[in-house]
């Protein structure tokens, strides 16, 4: 009873109080973060206007004919029916622009990820410090609740749809750090040794042996990357991210179960064929073929 | 088989100590202190202890010893796989531990190539892939080394799978992949890590086989690591023996068998099959012979008394084997009054190569009424072997385990 009474004596520790001035601090680098916002905004913006350039019938084609090459060998049919029915049905609930940009959000925060994500855990797969400084960080990032993210977002990138990439990168970059790591860690180190005794250099033992042996595991990095880039864009609409996220929310706001569904289906299918396609990236399709013994 | 016996590598007192306290294990070591007082005292093992021999050029030299005994580690030694704590290893008469990064790379790429007992075949890409790996790391252009490995595949009798993944392929097949992939960029030494040891029976004497057929061809300075002694007595021009670290003896498998330096040797060699190593080379005799260009039958009949046989071997001039002459036909010429041996000659004479092991000829010979001929590929006649030599053979060899 003692002790639990001087902890309260002692008042409590002022975490708040601290983070506060980090950010306030970070708040200090405004150009560098400028920078970035223009950056983001005109790659969001490159990619939202291909999207609003292509016809929504040519779209569809271009997404089924895709879907038929990365699973010519295993011919899903169902699905790209499925694929059909369900971008059709987005168009006719006049949700196709906000499905776009939501697809914009999740595009963007998939090649952020990667691009830093990979790096990032192929260097904790070489370096015993690195993997002990940045795997708790990740695992912090991973349970801390999403919503937090949205604040210093805010505080750094004002509103908008950048924010809403910064919030959603910091949630979903965990899992491709962390598969990268393994996938590289997991190369059985008999292959390291034909690579080395081939004369191998550290770079082509990596791109020719780890890299490609490591694949399956990173994509489904990036595959749970992006499911959780998705369970973003709702949260990230509360500070002004456009896209379907919007739609659910103004629903929320208005009580109105019927368009917050209809908003939600169009996620639903979004996430389905999202999900399908990178895990069919990620070589499911060669798998199925390569176990043929 | 080996015709330069020039000296191809010279590993000098090599030592190779694995954990922590390498330093103060190394004293003890040169004190002479016991390898498990030395494990206990600094938690370090001794992988190789002040290993010195030499490797001939174009020989297939077979490090033999149980698991634990440091043939792997050796073997590792050669292309810096792993590093000795001392000593030196000259290849051509270049300190390999003196290489800097680039001449280590250039050595692996070009000079020495490894065959795995796990394959190592790279399960995402084909077979043409896999066999190219070693031309791709030095940047070879895709054509070309795609032709390379499509010729290295054929060279190791894999066709028609240049496309397939080594998932499809069964283990035999995988193992020649293996020997493909280290072929293609024709380096002068192969380092082979019991690299037949994970196949069947059959395919490792099939392999085996092959081995020595490519050896044939190429003419590589092979260093083979096995635990299997008959293996070793098949492919091995020579063998040196490990024990605990230690090597115990290199020599030829004629004189590991016939002179083995201590119990260990003996007690390993113990329950080989004699009649699969010993070869009609070890059994055959030399024959009297007669030759077609210049002797008559008086001469073929007269050396038949001499070494009371009933018909005598026929060569000629080059020392080829022709035929044998039976005393009867030799008599009749005589009362003939003919010269010219050809007359008589009888040419259905079962013939055999001097590297047949006595074990694949031990029933022929028994059933056949006249001796084999031993001639080598060129059919000069290298000897005979007698029903009663093989036997012989194989009782005094068998009495003396």
């Amino acid at each position: 009873m003692n002790s639990l009474l001087s902890i309260a004596s002692i008042g409590a520790i002022p975490i708040a109080k601290w983070v506060n001035a980090f950010f306030t601090w970070l708040t200090g680098f405004a150009g560098f973060f400028n920078a970035i916002t223009i950056f983001l905004n005109a790659v969001m913006n490159g990619i939202q206007w291909v999207f609003d350039i292509i016809p929504i019938w040519l779209f569809i084609a271009i997404i089924l004919l895709g879907t038929w090459f990365l699973f010519r060998k295993t011919k899903h049919w169902g699905f790209m029916l499925f694929e059909l029915l369900g971008f059709l049905l987005i168009w006719n609930q006049g949700y196709w622009r906000d499905m776009t940009q939501t697809l914009d959000l999740v595009l963007t925060t998939c090649l952020l990820i990667v691009i830093i994500g990979v790096p990032l855990g192929t260097w904790m797969a070489k370096s015993k410090i690195v993997e002990t400084i940045v795997s708790p960080i990740m695992s912090f990032l991973q349970t801390m609740p999403a919503f937090v993210y949205l604040i210093p977002a805010v505080a750094l990138f004002g509103i908008g749809q950048v924010p809403g990439v910064f919030a959603s990168v910091i949630f979903s970059i965990p899992p491709i750090v962390n598969m990268t790591n393994l996938g590289i860690r997991q190369v059985p180190s008999e292959y390291l040794e034909v690579s080395e005794s081939f004369g191998c250099t550290a770079w082509q033992k990596l791109f020719k042996v780890q890299f490609p042996l490591a694949k399956p595991t990173v994509m489904s990095g990036i595959n749970q990357g992006i499911m959780l880039a998705l369970s973003m864009v709702v949260i990230a609409s509360m500070i002004g991210t456009l896209g379907l996220g919007e739609a659910v929310y103004f629903a929320v706001g208005r009580n109105d179960v019927g368009t917050g569904f209809a908003a939600g289906i169009a996620i639903v299918i979004l996430a389905i064929v999202l999900d399908k396609i990178s895990k069919g990236l990620g070589g499911a399709n060669k798998t199925d073929a390569g176990s043929n013994e | 088989m080996t015709q330069n016996n020039s000296e191809k590598i010279k590993v000098n007192h090599i030592t190779k100590i694995f954990g922590p306290h390498v330093k103060k294990a190394q004293e003890l070591l040169s004190k002479g202190e016991d390898k498990a007082q030395i494990l206990d005292e600094t938690g370090s093992t001794v992988g190789v202890d002040n290993a010195t021999f030499s490797i001939k050029n174009n020989e297939i030299f077979v490090i033999m010893g149980l698991s634990g005994s440091g043939k792997s580690t050796m073997l590792r030694m050669f292309n810096r796989l792993i590093d000795p704590t001392s000593g030196a290893i000259y290849l051509d008469g270049k300190d390999i531990m003196k290489f800097d990064k680039k001449q280590l790379l250039d050595l692996r790429r070009k000079k020495m190539s490894m065959v795995f007992q796990g394959l190592g075949l790279l399960p995402n890409r084909t077979i043409l892939e896999n066999a190219a790996f070693g031309l791709e790391v030095q940047d070879v252009k895709k054509e070309e080394r795609d032709k390379k490995a499509h010729e290295s595949l054929e060279m190791v009798g894999l066709h028609g799978y240049d496309d397939s993944y080594p998932g499809e392929l069964s283990g035999g097949m995988q193992q020649r992949v293996g020997l493909a992939r280290a072929i293609i960029n024709d380096p002068d030494i192969l380092l082979m890590d019991e690299a037949f040891s994970a196949l069947d029976p059959l395919n490792r004497r099939e392999m085996q086989n092959e081995l020595l057929e490519l050896q044939r061809k190429l003419h590589k300075t092979i260093i083979f690591i096995s635990h299997d002694l008959n293996e070793a007595l098949r492919v091995g021009d020579r063998i040196m023996m490990m024990h605990d670290g230690d090597v115990i003896q290199v020599d030829t498998p004629e004189d590991l068998l016939d002179h083995p330096k201590n119990e260990y040797v003996k007690k390993f060699i113990e329950n080989v099959d004699r009649s699969k190593i010993l070869t009609a080379y070890n059994v055959m005799v030399k024959p009297n012979t007669v030759n077609i260009d210049k002797d008559g039958p008086k001469l073929a009949l007269r050396r038949m008394k001499e070494d009371q046989i009933s018909s005598i071997f026929v060569v000629d001039s080059d020392n080829h084997f022709v035929g044998i002459v039976d005393a009867d036909d030799a008599n009749e010429m005589i009362d003939k009054n003919e010269k010219d041996l050809h007359t008589a000659l009888k040419t259905d004479v079962p013939t055999t190569a001097p590297n047949t092991p006595i074990g694949d000829l031990f029933n022929a010979i028994s059933k056949s009424p006249i001796p084999y001929a031993v001639v080598d590929d060129e059919k000069h006649l290298q000897g005979i072997i007698l029903r009663s030599a093989v036997l012989d053979a194989m009782a005094t060899k068998g009495a003396d385990d």
